[in-house]
């Protein structure tokens, strides 16, 4: 166990008025204020305002392009905002150079120093502050290496390493300055699938061993989910939606985290009654659906949302469950994928709503339903999402 | 050549004539390189030869007998310490002024967007591309006609602006190659900008640092056109050794180049072996 003390960076800033407050416990690590960043004319970071709180797992995810780095970047310091606020536990840092803000940084390509061997890329942090005996400054290296799994590596040089204890080098150089908050950009990006996976939950574990703040980039929405406690899902400039992984997967706000999260199936509709708890909204076909009043939001269009995996298929003639969202439709095609059935559905009116169904069903059936066969769909309300369009564009959305 | 098509030309062996055929194609490559060797290191071998000569007269053309004479007396020719020394220092100075602002040039072209990048561009490479009877001439013009008197210094001059050319190309080279995160994770882990230079950027551009040092240095010790137009009195190893090919080039004059040679192959030998072991080690 390696404790890190909070807020071990007093003073740097002539405003912080905080040395008398006694411990030091902000609640936000950090705070984003309409903070945009511009290349010329193109706005990579649009006025995005965002607080990550103190020793959270933070993620920000999203497509290629969309603004991750460059907010990372400003973070860090490697890149000045056009305008806009960036706050570390209460300090404004927006002007600050990158070696005046306590915060460290585990780049994409690890950027070890090629020409140091190990011990001294993980003691550099240390070595520019100054102030460590040798003997000191010998264990707390040791102990970081102990905590990233590489004991014994002191003497090779970065290029007598895998990609994988590059990583976790990159990764004890970064957490031996025990930073307030940790910046990963996709770090595990040029890893192999199964070393990713192994490392994630490494990653995880040291994170909860340190108790240090990480904001990490990634565009994988798996390894977002499985990590974070909060995640921001990013698209072209700003987020979408920021909530823990369970919410975005099961009431996603936009066509966009809708679909960057798993698969969904949309379908427009109409809201007619916006009571409590359920809104009842007429879809395309002339189904009636109950979809959660607080999901609709007060909207008047909607598209009606739910998982392929939430959806039940009944035979033509059974009768679904009351209390069901309640589609009917024939079956387009059936694709056996061992674990699960997918089915692809066409509704009365021509959309095509995607199922999948645990093969554990088949035994209770009897049999798979085949192309061409009528089904009913059946799903519970509570399971029922609603999006709008994105808050981007039109264009934005899969 | 692959080891397969080397043990099927063994199994089948053909006449005669095929298998000196198939020798060749295997062995072209070595032939030539090795004639390629011969034919460049020939002159240096000679001339090592003839600094253990005894010659008749005054000119070292012929071998007569092996002699140590040379080597126990280098500087028994009047003037030629003289010579050396002064080559040496124009060479030591200009290589180190070349090699610093050299450098910093090539640092600023590369990193930052100014105006006059262009402008600056294309005048670092002029020198390399103008002949050097031209520049000689010019830089002869341009000091008689500011009043300047042609010594020591006016060579200097001449020196640091060609060398600078070839450092900064030299520089450049190196630089382009360099991961400017390797700055940005400096600064992250605390380390101000010239921490950042001192303890990042100057060691990963060291071997090209050192390498255009060492080529400023070679460019300078054997220049003899530009030096000639701007010497003045001063008479540095080149122009001695055109000078004496008239009345007869002393031994002693192989024996420096024997040194001279010898100190550029253990340079080279040594930053090879330094950057092996930077690699490995
Ligand atoms: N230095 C720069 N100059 C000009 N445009 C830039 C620069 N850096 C980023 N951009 C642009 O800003 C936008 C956001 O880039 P950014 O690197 O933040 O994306 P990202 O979300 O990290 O993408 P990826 O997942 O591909 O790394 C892109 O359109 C990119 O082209
Ligand atoms: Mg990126």
């Amino acid at each position: 166990m390696v404790a890190i003390p909070g807020a071990p960076d007093p003073g740097h800033c002539p405003s912080g008025t905080r040395s008398d407050e006694s411990p030091v416990t902000t609640e936000v690590a950090v705070r984003l204020v309409d903070v945009v960043k511009k290349f010329g004319d193109v706005a990579a970071v649009d006025r995005i305002n965002l607080e990550v709180r103190d020793g959270e797992f933070f993620s920000l995810l999203g497509p290629s392009g969309c603004g991750k780095t460059t907010t990372l970047r400003m973070i860090g310091g490697f890149e000045e905002p056009t305008s806009g606020l960036i706050e570390l536990q209460g300090k404004d840092v927006t002007w600050l150079p990158p070696y005046r803000r306590n915060v460290n940084t585990v780049f994409q390509n690890y950027a070890l120093f090629p020409h140091l061997t190990i011990f001294e890329n993980v003691a550099f942090g240390l070595r520019r502050k100054g102030g460590l005996k040798d003997a000191e400054l010998r264990s707390r290296v040791t102990e970081m290496l102990r905590l990233v799994e590489l004991p014994g590596f002191e003497k090779r040089k970065p290029t007598q390493i895998s990609g994988g204890q590059a990583q976790r080098v990159a990764l004890a150089r970064a957490l031996i300055n025990r930073p307030a908050v940790l910046l990963l950009d996709e770090p595990l990006g040029a890893l192999d699938l199964k070393l990713r996976k192994q490392m994630q939950l490494e990653l995880k574990r040291i994170q909860h061993e340190v108790g240090v703040t990480f904001i990490y980039v990634t565009h994988d929405q798996e390894e977002a989910m499985m990590m974070s406690d909060r995640i921001a899902v990013m698209n072209s400039g700003h987020y979408e939606q920021l909530a823990d992984p369970e919410t975005l997967y099961e009431r996603p706000q936009t066509r966009f985290v809708a679909g960057f999260l798993g698969v969904s199936n949309l379908l427009a509709g109409i809201v007619l009654e916006k009571g409590t708890p359920y809104a009842s909204v007429r879809l395309a076909d002339e189904a009636v659906v109950r979809v959660p009043a607080a999901a609709v939001n007060g909207r008047a269009d909607v598209e009606v949302g739910v998982r392929p995996e939430k959806i039940r298929l009944f035979g033509a003639d059974a009768e679904p469950p009351s209390g069901l969202n309640v589609l009917s439709g024939t079956v387009r095609d059936a694709s056996y994928l061992g674990v699960s059935t997918q089915y692809i559905i066409e509704t009365k009116n021509g959309s095509r709503v995607s199922v999948y169904e645990q093969n554990v069903e088949r035994t209770i059936h009897g049999s798979l339903h085949r192309p061409g066969e009528a089904v009913h769909l059946g799903w519970s309300p509570d399971h029922t999402f609603a999006v709008g369009p994105s808050v981007a564009d039109a264009s934005a959305g899969e | 050549m692959t080891t397969a098509a080397l043990e099927s030309a063994v199994r089948s062996p053909g006449t005669p004539v095929q298998r000196i055929r198939r020798w060749l194609g295997h062995n072209a490559l070595f032939v030539y390189t090795f004639a390629a060797i011969v034919y460049l290191m020939l002159p240096i071998v000679v001339m090592i030869l003839f600094s253990f000569n005894r010659p008749a007269g005054k000119s070292n053309f012929a071998w007569r007998e092996f002699s140590l004479n040379a080597w126990l007396n280098p500087f028994a020719p009047l003037g030629l310490s003289d010579a050396v020394i002064a080559s040496l220092r124009i060479a030591f100075v200009s290589t180190i002024v070349a090699t610093i602002l050299g450098t910093l040039i090539g640092l600023g072209l590369t990193r930052y967007v100014f105006r006059g990048r262009a402008a600056t561009n294309l005048i670092i490479f002029l020198p390399m591309a103008t002949p050097e009877i031209v520049l000689g001439a010019s830089l002869l013009t341009l000091f008689v006609s500011i009043g300047m008197a042609r010594n020591e210094l006016t060579i200097l001059i001449a020196h640091i602006m060609f060398n600078i050319s070839y450092v900064v190309v030299t520089i450049r080279a190196r630089l382009a190659g360099f991961d400017r995160r390797l700055e940005e994770a400096a600064m992250d882990l605390g380390a101000t900008e010239m921490v950042t230079f001192w303890k990042v950027t100057f060691p990963l551009i060291f071997p090209g640092i050192l390498a255009a040092a060492m080529l400023a240095f070679s460019l300078s010790i054997d220049d003899f056109v530009i030096t000639n137009f701007t010497a003045g009195s001063t008479v540095t190893l080149p122009m001695y050794i055109y000078g004496a090919t008239r009345i007869g080039v002393p031994v002693q004059v192989n024996v420096i180049g024997t040194i001279i040679f010898g100190t550029a192959v253990g340079a080279v030998v040594l930053s090879t072996l330094l950057q092996r072991r930077d690699r490995a080690a």
